[in-house]
């Protein structure tokens, strides 16, 4: 990215102003003495708790956070438009209820918007890493406050009083004796430069009335009643019309010929064919024609990247890759366990998908996007236009679980509204989304643990996974802030993640986590929970092995070995209200597993029915989690719920096959995301009370899940958890290509 | 190309279609009504749920020309005008939705099971096998239970 801050002439004063930020504060404070040793040897701090991802990001965020603003109109609303994504994790809430509470306006007087793409913001527009709120925390209640003394200001000077004298409350500025001036009437007043204000600072957490409060979606009432758009659902660009592509047999196929291009020019409905790097676009009058017509293309491809490979061959590359142990098997006790997990779809209920309108030297693009500037310089840069030239609005999107980081379908749109000279509404078929769109890359991982008279010595951990794709602009990132990440060496962006989002939680002695990535050219990215679904997930089984071999209640040996009582605290609460260790009919068993990421940390137990051990079905679920500060607790229990769920499915069924260069899987009849059948009748979530800065919690449900339901699996079959997802035949006719 | 006629949402619209074009996209694309959604195309992620004549049906793999004469009834005609239907309220107070994308088409799905039985079991809910990615099965059941009780 160009507008990077460079290495050069900037950073003394970039550092400077880091210096002056609270973010810093943070991760400095992070470089505490390790907890007092107990018996358990202690393991020293991994990079990711000196500096996660998410700190890195705030990093990056913070020479521009002055420029998220909070404006009030003379109608007295208060709007904000968030240089984020909503895909349904409930930030729009969340920020509006930060700037309700710090400006004492009624919640329903603000707005909260998303921002088109704003390139000045540099780094400060990427939704990831469970990000939001950490991020944007400081920055909103700074702005609001900074809103709210000014209109104090103005009003103080209206009535000739001092500033001190003047509070708000309910939306309204008060004054002695009794005076009121509304949002709106002081707004212009409050606007003026020559208006002298006072230091404006956010209020202690004492104060806080609504931040902490259970708060239902704004957007709940559109949502419910139909009138939530999508970005098909828009009518934004007069005459769009309605295209889907033709897409290869394997993936990134390119296309040879269009061999009967006149007979579907001449379907009923078809309006347009062109041909793009990713296949063959129809436009059409409706979705229906244009889906009709694609299907009906006769086309020639080129060959794909992994023509070759099928999942066999994938696993033997892992298997060869994945590095070998540092502690001897011989002679000291040990555990060791090896693990793979599949490729797993994002499949987000919205397909891919976007309208974009180029022409006349000009482009503009909707869509759902969570890195709306790098789509911004990618789209100009494809279309030989000018940034300038390109706008990018961000659409809300129906689910992104990590998919929407990247923007494939407005690139795509952008291509064939530049070819066809027409304004286009591009949609993905579901088939195609699930198999020419991004996946989690399918890893293999080997764990060995040694352990003698009570305790662990050894935790290693070697994972090797198909190669992830970041370019989302993560790389950027990472490149202008290597000054500050805690990891050294000549390490790769993908190790670098790794490493920034994996630590384990216990004292397990000498502990090291690697990544080797195997470089196969397929359409992956960072799905929820990044690593840590898969890396965590399978830590966690390895505890429960260890914990038996050395005798020991799962619940009662992870207490003994987590580093610190934040986290005993989530295992014990859960412990005791989902009732561990309570007699379960044959078949049935109870599983626990902890995580901890991005300053927040969960633990869950689950109670599986696995009578028939290929269709189990996880009967109950107790979540507790600490996120420091939780700014909507009803919001943080749907993530935690939705995380549950994402583990149940990847746990029990849901997983891509590549078969031939291309998944088989094509619609959620063949990739078994969980349904309400699948689902447990009872959960329960606990919120820890707040006790400090707010962690991450976007992605902290998965991995705590994935660990607590195969552990359950385990004790209630005796079988050892070892491939993933556990149930996973070809159970259906694939679709043709 | 034909015309077709029938009651959307307790309005008649007349329409020209292919006979064989999926409901789903004439209602989206021809008459422009956008609640219900395209998840899959084949009635497995049952995103696009809708009421033919009070039932569910899947517009999605129903051609145009069996609406003809009927009753349709999407998401945006649920509500009597700003008074939300039952369900639909169940699903404020329980904040079911996430992303939203698939809360229309379990909503419709929620209302025609409602329909059938006014004590619906789990199993009764466990039927229901509308895709909701984010997960929200749980509050999806909490909301159902709910809904029956205030109905």
């Amino acid at each position: 990215m160009s507008s990077s801050p460079s290495a050069g002439h900037s950073r003394r004063h970039f550092l400077t102003y880091l210096l002056a930020t609270p973010t810093l504060a943070v991760a400095a404070a992070l470089v505490d003495p390790p907890p007092v040793a107990r018996a358990a040897v202690p393991t020293p701090p991994a990079p990711a708790d000196v500096l996660d991802l998410g700190d890195v990001l705030i990093l990056a965020a913070a020479p521009t956070a002055n420029m998220i603003t909070v404006a009030v109109g003379e109608d007295g609303r208060v709007g904000l438009a968030l240089p984020r994504e909503e895909v349904g994790q409930g930030i729009t809430t969340a920020v509006a209820m930060l700037i309700a509470d710090e400006l004492d306006v009624p919640l329903d007087r603000v707005d909260v918007t998303l921002a088109d793409a704003r390139p000045e913001l540099v780094f400060n527009q990427l939704t990831g890493g469970s990000n939001t709120i950490r991020s944007v925390y400081t920055p909103v209640r700074t702005a609001a406050a900074v809103a709210r003394a000014r209109l104090v200001a103005a009003a103080a000077a209206r009535w000739g009083v001092p500033a001190g004298q003047v509070t708000v409350s309910g939306g309204v500025v008060i004054g002695p004796g009794g005076r009121t001036a509304g949002f709106g009437e002081l707004s212009t007043a409050a606007a003026s430069p020559s208006l002298k204000v006072g230091t404006a600072t956010p209020k202690p957490a004492s104060q806080q009335r609504l931040v902490g409060t259970p708060t239902s979606r704004r957007d709940a009432r559109a949502m419910v009643t139909g009138r939530q758009a999508y970005t098909l659902d828009l009518d934004v660009a007069p005459g769009a019309l309605p295209t889907m592509v033709r897409r290869p047999p394997t993936i990134s196929g390119a296309v040879r010929s269009v061999d009967n291009e006149a007979a579907v020019r001449a379907m009923p409905g078809v309006v347009d064919l062109a041909v793009v790097e990713t296949g063959v676009a129809v436009l059409a009058e409706t979705f229906g024609q244009a889906l009709d017509a694609k299907n009906a293309l006769q086309v020639t491809w080129g060959p794909g990247t992994v023509d070759g490979e099928d999942d066999d061959s994938i696993r033997e590359k892992l298997h060869a890759a994945a590095l070998p142990f540092a502690a001897p098997g011989l002679l000291t006790q040990h555990v060791d366990a090896e693990f793979d997990f599949a490729f797993v779809s994002h499949a987000p209920m919205e397909t891919n998908s976007a309208i974009a309108d180029v022409r006349d030297g000009k482009a503009e693009i909707w869509a759902g996007l969570k890195s709306p500037i790098v789509a911004q310089e990618t789209i100009a840069k494809d279309l030989g236009l000018p940034v300038s030239a390109v706008a990018v609005h961000v659409v809300q999107g129906g689910g992104s679980f990590g998919r929407r980081l990247f923007f494939d379908a407005a690139l795509e749109a952008a291509r064939i509204s530049k070819k066809a000279g027409k304004p286009v509404k591009l949609m993905w078929s579901r088939i195609d989304d699930m198999r020419h769109g991004r996946a989690r890359a399918a890893s293999h991982h080997r764990i060995r643990a040694t352990h003698a008279a009570g305790q662990v010595l050894t935790f290693e951990h070697r994972v090797a996974s198909v190669e992830t794709d970041f370019r989302h602009g993560l790389g950027e990132i990472l490149t202008a802030m290597s000054a500050s990440l805690p990891v050294g060496g000549n390490l790769s962006f993908a190790q670098t993640v790794f490493l920034t989002t994996v630590k384990s939680p216990y004292d397990f002695g000498i502990t090291t986590q690697t990544l080797t990535e195997v470089p196969l050219q397929m359409h992956t990215g960072s799905w929820r929970s990044v690593y840590s679904a898969n890396t965590r997930g399978a830590e966690e089984i390895v505890v429960d092995e260890l914990a038996a071999a050395q005798r020991k209640d799962p619940y009662r040996f992870r207490r003994e070995f987590l580093e610190d009582d934040r986290s005993r605290a989530v295992l014990d609460k859960v412990a005791t209200e989902g009732q561990w260790g309570r007699p379960m009919p044959a078949g049935h068993a109870q599983g626990i597993a902890f995580h901890a990421e991005y300053q927040s940390c969960t633990a869950c137990l689950v109670e599986i029915d696995a009578t028939n051990p290929d269709r189990p079905r996880v009967t109950k679920a107790t979540i507790a989690a600490d996120v420091g500060r939780p700014v909507n607790p009803r919001g943080l229990e749907s993530q935690l719920l939705g995380g549950l769920t994402d583990a149940i499915g990847t746990t029990l069924r849901a997983g891509l096959h590549i078969r031939d260069g291309l998944p088989l899987e094509g619609s959620y009849s063949q990739f078994h995301y969980t349904r309400q059948a699948e689902s447990p009748r009872d959960v329960r979530v606990f919120v820890m009370p707040a006790n400090g800065e707010p962690g991450g919690a976007g992605e902290l449900g998965v991995p705590a899940a994935v660990g607590a339901i195969a552990n359950a699996w385990a004790r209630a079959t005796g079988r050892k958890p070892r491939s993933f997802p556990l149930t996973f035949p070809v159970d259906f006719d694939p679709f043709p290509r | 190309m034909p015309t077709y006629s029938f009651t959307l949402n307790g309005q008649s619209v007349t329409v020209d279609a292919p006979a064989d074009l999926p409901l789903l996209w004439t209602l989206r694309d021809k008459l422009g009504v956008k609640g219900p959604k395209y998840g899959c195309g084949i009635d497995v992620c049952k995103a696009c749920t809708s009421h033919l004549d009070g039932q569910a049906v899947n517009p999605c793999v129903v051609p145009t020309s069996e609406a003809d004469g009927r009753e349709v009834t999407t998401i945006e005609g649920l509500a009597d005008g700003d008074r939300l239907h039952p369900v639909q309220e169940a699903w404020l107070e329980q904040d079911v939705a996430q992303c939203g994308y698939c809360q229309p088409g379990q909503i419709m799905a929620a209302v025609a099971l409602l329909k059938r039985t006014k004590h619906p079991t789990d199993a009764d809910i466990d039927a229901i096998e509308n895709v909701c990615r984010c997960g929200s099965y749980f509050r999806i059941r909490e909301a159902i239970k709910a809904a029956a009780a205030a109905m």
